[in-house]
This record gives structure tokens, sequence and C-alpha cells, in this order.
């Protein structure tokens, strides 16, 4: 559902919504993935992203959300700069993702690595500054960031929404949406719970320590 | 938040509410945060509003390509023209002035992006000034747009990448004409014909930036969208009703913006970008940026 400070807004640095603004919050959506600012990241430009990110300063944006500015800071101007004084060890590259008409055409696939830990997400930047992350690790997810979100692949055993919707509720968090999915039966099950408020790390330590769940993350809102 | 904007209409006329009420009851609603909350942030984003406007007008800002810039500043001390010490001049200023802003890497609001940035701020702003109008009333307007927006990104979309400008300018000549109306004291029908009618003159309108940067003609476009948006307002107040309603010109523009071919959808492959000049300027530019 949009919000009206969706669209009066974000309150951001130029010069684009989609390149520069939706750039910034992949960034730093990815960012999350590894639990901090990456010591290397690849990150491969698709589509119109591949073509004009230049000049609307994608790579600076995506590389200022990788070190946790946010789209209205000041910073984002020099962040390539930035990176390469803090330790940010960047590659950008053109790629293709798939055909124009199935893919988004300001996508990215953003590579991650931070104390031997590594992820990778693919992503688009949707209009307006929103975004779409669409494969966490090859995993098909659909998270807009516009709620703290956990991501989780889990095998598909009675009891499993329980078990998590539990674990929230005994940390306090309200759930805004969960979207339930599977392969086949008995296959993976994919689980995208959207929350009023951040999880605390314990919570995504329980989720993980689950012997049924193979794989979770807990990411931030980045939107504004 | 609404999804059609003739169900809005029909839900205030009903009730005997503002457009702006309705957007601020269902953004509540939905996000569970308190109205006066909501109405601060829009507050937030019009204070910035205005401060893009101002830091553009003072004419010192350049672009990283150094392709716009300084011409904001020409619509306030240059040469009169026949609209001179009007509110038209004074809104086509703003607009410039935002979008100078946003080209030099500065703070804007992205209302309802960045590249169609310098149309609300420009429409609202500057009829809100002419007419001593209060904040409060420009909040509202805010909101107001917001909810045209909303219907907007669900109904087509709000992205030059996936509709051309007619989904940015367009769509931000349609929330300010919309917008404006009702701060002018017209009825939520009348901000629906001002919707389609300034949405009716963007339908079409290709995305084509030089060299893929917001820069040109997107400074200008800012400036015509804001001319669109203000004849559409005169219209809507004077009592002229557009035959097709605004959902259904939204819709249009959605399916032209589907249709559209890759070239005109931002990708700096057609239109003016491919243009000789359009084409050397960018070659030009894009490498000085390298070089920066």
């Amino acid at each position: 559902m949009v919000s009206i400070l969706d669209i009066i807004g974000p309150v951001m640095v130029g010069p684009s919504s989609s390149h520069t603004a939706g750039a910034c919050r992949l960034g730093l959506l990815a960012r999350n993935l590894v639990g901090g600012t990456p010591q290397r990241a690849r990150i491969e430009l698709h589509g119109s992203f591949a073509r004009t990110g230049e000049g609307h300063g994608t790579d600076k944006a995506i590389a200022g959300g990788l070190l946790g500015f946010r789209p209205d800071d000041d910073r984002l101007r020099t962040a390539l700069e930035i990176a390469e004084r803090e330790g940010l060890d960047y590659a950008f590259e053109k790629t293709k993702l798939g055909e124009e008409n199935e893919v988004h055409p300001n996508s990215v696939r953003i590579t991650v690595e931070r104390d031997g830990r590594s992820s990778v997400m693919v992503g688009s930047s949707i209009g307006a500054g929103r975004i779409l992350v669409n494969e966490i690790d090859g995993f098909p997810v659909e998270v807009h960031a516009d709620h703290h979100t956990i991501v989780l692949v889990a095998e598909d055993i009675r009891g499993s929404i329980a078990r998590i919707t539990t674990l929230l509720a005994d940390d306090g968090v309200n759930i805004a949406t969960i979207r339930v999915s599977r392969r086949r039966r008995g296959g993976d099950a994919f689980m995208v719970i959207e929350l009023d408020e951040p999880p605390g790390d314990n919570v995504r330590d329980h989720i993980r320590a689950l012997d049924w769940v193979r794989w979770a993350f807990a990411l931030e809102k980045v939107n504004a | 938040m609404y999804t059609s904007l003739n169900a809005a209409i029909t839900d205030a006329e009903a009730r005997g509410l503002r457009l702006s009420e309705l957007a601020l009851e269902a953004e509540s609603l939905d996000q569970g945060r308190a109205v006066a909350d909501i109405r601060d942030a829009l507050g937030r984003a019009l204070a910035v509003m205005r401060e893009a406007v101002a830091r553009g007008a003072a004419g010192d800002l350049r672009s990283a390509s150094g392709l716009v810039g300084g011409d904001a500043a020409k619509l306030r001390d240059g040469p009169a023209g026949p609209l001179s010490g009007t509110p038209f001049r004074d809104v086509l200023m703003r607009a410039l002035a935002v979008q100078e802003v946003n080209a030099a890497m500065g703070v804007i609001v992205a209302a309802p992006t960045a590249g169609g940035a310098g149309v609300l701020p420009a429409v609202l702003t500057g009829l809100a000034d002419a007419r001593g109008l209060s904040d409060d009333k420009l909040i509202d307007a805010l909101a107001t747009a917001g909810l045209i927006g909303a219907v907007i990104a669900e109904r087509a979309s709000l992205s030059g990448a996936e509709g051309g400008c007619q989904a940015e300018t367009g769509a931000a000549a349609g929330m300010a004409a919309g917008a404006a109306v009702e701060m002018l004291g017209g009825t939520p029908s009348q901000c629906g014909h001002a919707v389609a009618l300034a949405q009716q003159g963007t339908l079409g309108l290709v995305c084509d930036p030089l060299g893929g940067l917001v820069e040109l003609p997107c400074v200008f476009r800012n400036a015509t969208g804001s001319a669109i948006a203000l004849a559409a307002i005169e219209m809507a107040l004077a009592g002229i009703e557009f035959a097709i309603p605004a959902d259904e010109v939204i819709d249009t523009m959605g399916q032209i913006g589907r249709e559209m071919d890759v070239r005109y959808r931002e990708t700096a492959g057609g239109g003016l970008a491919a243009t000789p000049t359009g084409r050397r300027l960018a070659r030009e530019r894009l490498y000085q940026l390298k070089r920066q």
C-alpha cells in the first residue's frame, strides 16, 4: 500500500529518485546482509542502471548505501572517495540480468563480503525511491524494505509458522504482514514477515538456531 | 490509501470533506500514525521545498556536467516578458530553481520523483505566496497531491524508466493541479477535472535526458509541466469539465508507458538525447565527469 509520505518524499540528495535515492536504499539493504559495511562489494548494474547510472550518480549512491549513508546524506556526493578511504573495495560492472520485459530496467545484483561472510542480492529501484528485492542468496523473496523484515527459508513442517510468530510475539514485535509460500509439499517453505518494530538480535539468532530453518535474515527498514 | 480518484471524489462529496481530509484520514489508518504527525512530516517536506526554491534562485549553482544552472535567476532578474510580474513567471522561476538544485546533487523533496521535483513546490508555493495563503493550506495541498500521486502509482507509474516523462513531470503536473484547485477553493470534483486536464496535456511525453543525466531537458520540463498545471487549474476553477474521468486518463498514461519503446524511457537512446547536439554534449560532458 502506497503512503502519501512516499509520494511527497523522500527528502533526498539529487538528481534521481530511482537512480540515486532508490540505489542508495538498495546499498543500505545489501549492507544488512553482512551486518555492517562490507570490505568488498561487487555491483552488477542492469538495464537503465547500466546505461545511465554514471550520470545519475548511481555508483556513488550504492556505495554510499553500503557505507550506511541514507538518501538525504550530503556525503553521497563523495561516497566513492569515502569508500576508498574506509577500506570498502568496490567494483562496478555492467550486466544483463534477464530479458528487457522480465527484469525491471533499474536492477542490480550486489555481492557483499565482510569478515568471511558473503551474500548476494538482486533488487530493483521501482520508482519514486521505492525498492523491491527479488532474490537473496538465490532464494526468491519480495522485500520492499518499508518495514523491518524477516526473511527465512525453512523445511515445510507442521507448526513452523506458529513457532516463528510465537518468537516474535515473545519479543514484543507486531507483525504487519506475513507471506508464506512453498515450491512443493514438503519442500522449502519461504516466509517474508514485515514487522512494525525492529526485532531484537536475539530473535534472529533464535530463528537461526531452529534446526528446521535453513536460512534467515533480519533486514532493517530502509525507507524514509 | 485510495486507488481510484473517482472513488475518493465520490467519498469526499458524500461526506462533505475535502480530498486533503480524506488523504490524511486514509494515511492515518493505513500507517497507524496520528494526523498531526503526518502533517508535521509534510511540513518538513514543505520546508525543504522552500529551501530548494531559495537556494536555486540565487543563481550560483551548476550541475556536475555544467549543462544546467543559473536559468532560474534569469527569470527572477532577467529581461521582462509579457507575463513579468504575474504568478506565472514566478512559478516558472521556482520550478527551474528546484531542478537546478537537484541537478547539482543538492537536497530536494522527490515529489513524486527527483526528476519531477520542481513542479509541486513551484505551483503550490508560487500560488500560495501570490494569494498570501498559510503553510497550513500548503500542507493540506501536499496531502491532496500525495493522494493523487498514490493513485497514479497504483494505476500507472511514477517512473520515467517505466513510463517516460509523462509519469514524472506529467504526474507532477496532475498532482499539482488537483492540489492547487483545492487550495484555491475548488470542489473535489473540480480537483478531478484539474488532474485530468493536466495529464491529458502530457500524455505520451518521453523521457530523453542527454547522456542519461537528470539535467536536459528535465530542468525545463519542470517549468513547462508547471505551465500545463497552471492551465489546468485556471480551466478547472472556471468550471470547465473534462469528459474523460481522471482515473481513465491516468490508466491511459500507464498504457502508453507500457507500450513506449525503451529508447524513450530514461535510457538516453532516443528523443533529444539522440540528436546530434544531444549526443555531442553528452559525450563531451560525460568525458569531463570522468576526468573530475
